[in-house]
């Protein structure tokens, strides 16, 4: 790979340790993967910041990085284990809250913003169509390369710190266009109407394409709450980083030839094969973390009631405080429903707490199950709530 | 006899060689605490890594197991050496995170288990017996 001489300098350890660190791992994945050069990136997002998947290592690696690395570009941290202001009420080990603040603490030295969400396009870490970013979380890599036409690899927590401490990334996978050409036409057989009905569908395509890239047929509309979902849908069961949609992304591509259609059969399929659960004793809305709108529909089914499960509101803190201005907070929290800022089911470690789960999310059906061992119903936000009242 | 491959991470190992026909997870497919694999039904179920030169085909799995060698690394479990036929993402930044020598487009083929073989990682070569 042909380096400029700041960044042969960097790589020498002329900018310091943390710096150098992150040049080996930028220009040894360049060298894999066949890239000429290093570019510039506008954004980054870290993984790997839940304490539980870190564990003492991870934690000692960024501590390491801490010493004398800073961010040279904007970033922000996928979703930690815990809600870093409210864990207790939401039964976090004291122990474990203990090393998880200790991990914010360290990217919070590199000038890291520590604010923990898979949205992070929601709380202003926003790039623009054609920038390129280094993002990690699964379905943020796969909205911001599909729905925003911005361009990430799928990184994992230490290449993507590396990014941000060098402001640079390896020019190689989708940060070239000739890689960002759909591979097959997708047909769909009605456009989902809803936020589990993308979900579904992202399913049903993921399962049946795997990674490659899909130019997606017979959507109608889909708004920013469908499109979230079907990206984490679609990444968590095909592995999908980047997807075309006719008409709704705005991407151009050229047309492959292959084609393969997606039956109705096949997206119920999907719903039946989502749901396992007898018994619910928890239910989680924000598989990606929640949109204010989202936030102000559960507020008002929710008004005047009283929880009767373990009900969870995941999100962005930013888009919590939205929420306390304009009262839905306290409409949830004054039914029992908890917030969960900072964190998700996917992250948090919840293994042992419950036995069942009810989801509008796909995405958090398959961490509900793997991760946790939960059983799951997956179904409409609607019902979510119902089944949280116990209507 | 000498392979020649590339350089992911340098530094110099002298050792026995344990080799895998299969992918290696870390995350969730070895015991950061003694070096074990444990990922059932893997060729390499129940056997240790710790010390050895591990050779095998490629990562997969989650990005977490980056850290996971790392951990090996500080508990001093990690492995000698790393020879890959085709290093990806998970292993390489791991191997540079740890500190562990490590080389790719190796023909592992060529390397038995329980071989005594040497890695010169800068340089991308692997000695091995014959």
């Amino acid at each position: 790979m042909e380096l400029t001489t700041e960044e042969k300098e960097m790589l020498e350890g002329k900018h310091g340790a943390a710096v150098k660190k992150s040049m080996e791992i930028l220009t040894a994945l360049g060298d894999i993967f066949g890239a000429k050069r290093l570019i510039p990136v506008t954004s980054v997002q870290i993984a790997g910041v839940s304490y539980h998947n870190l564990g003492d290592a991870g934690l000692e690696y960024l501590a390491e990085l801490a010493k004398d690395g800073k961010t040279r570009v904007y970033t922000t941290l996928n979703p930690a284990g815990m809600d870093l202001e409210n864990w207790q009420e939401l039964g976090i080990d004291p122990e474990f809250a203990k090393k998880q603040k200790l991990v914010i603490d360290a990217f919070g030295k590199m000038d890291v913003i520590t604010t923990c969400t898979c949205t992070p396009y929601l709380v202003g870490n926003k790039p623009k169509q054609g920038d390129h970013i280094s993002w990690s979380e699964s379905s943020a890599v796969c909205y911001a390369n599909s729905v925003l036409g911005a361009k990430t690899n799928r990184e994992g927590g230490p290449s993507a710190l590396a990014s941000a401490l060098t402001g640079k990334t390896a020019e190689f996978g989708f940060h070239l266009d000739e890689n960002r050409q759909a591979q097959v036409i997708v047909e769909v057989p009605e456009s989902p109407k809803n936020v589990m009905e993308f979900g579904a569908l992202g399913y049903a395509i993921g399962k049946k394409i795997g990674k490659r890239i899909p130019l997606i047929r017979g959507v109608d509309k889909a708004d920013l709450e469908q499109l979230k979902s079907f990206c984490a849908s679609i990444a968590t069961y095909g592995g999908t980083a980047l997807f075309h949609m006719d008409g709704i992304t705005p991407n151009k591509t050229t047309v492959p030839e292959e084609k393969v259609e997606i039956t109705k059969e096949e997206v119920e399929n999907a719903i039946k094969e989502m749901n396992d659960a007898d018994e619910i004793d928890f239910v989680s809305i924000g598989c990606p973390h929640a949109t204010i709108e989202e936030v102000e529909k559960i507020a008002g089914m929710l008004e005047g009631k009283k929880v009767q499960k373990e009900f969870w509101v995941c999100l962005a803190r930013p888009i919590k405080e939205m929420a306390e201005k304009k009262g839905f907070a306290k409409t949830i929290t004054d039914s029992g429903a908890k917030f969960a800022c900072d964190t998700c089911l996917a992250v948090a470690p919840l293994k042992g707490r419950f036995k069942g789960i009810a989801t509008n999310s796909a995405k958090g059906v398959y961490y509900g199950r793997g991760k946790n061992a939960f059983k799951t119903k997956f179904c409409t936000i609607e019902e979510c709530v119902k089944e949280a009242v116990g209507e | 006899m000498e392979l020649k491959g590339r350089k992911i991470f340098t530094g110099t190992a002298k050792g026995e060689a344990i080799v895998s026909s299969e992918g290696i997870s870390f995350y969730g497919g070895v015991d950061p605490e003694n070096g074990n694999v444990v990922e059932k039904g893997h060729p390499l179920e129940g056997k240790s890594v710790s010390g050895k030169i591990l050779v095998f085909p490629q990562g997969k799995g989650s990005t977490v197991g980056s850290y996971t060698l790392y951990q090996m690394k500080k508990n001093g479990v990690a492995p000698k050496a790393i020879i890959n036929k085709e290093c990806e993402t998970i292993v390489a930044v791991g191997a540079i995170i740890s500190e562990i020598p490590c080389v790719d487009s190796i023909d592992i083929e060529k390397i038995k288990d329980g071989d005594e073989i040497e890695v010169d990682a800068e340089n991308g070569i692997v000695k091995i017996p014959g």
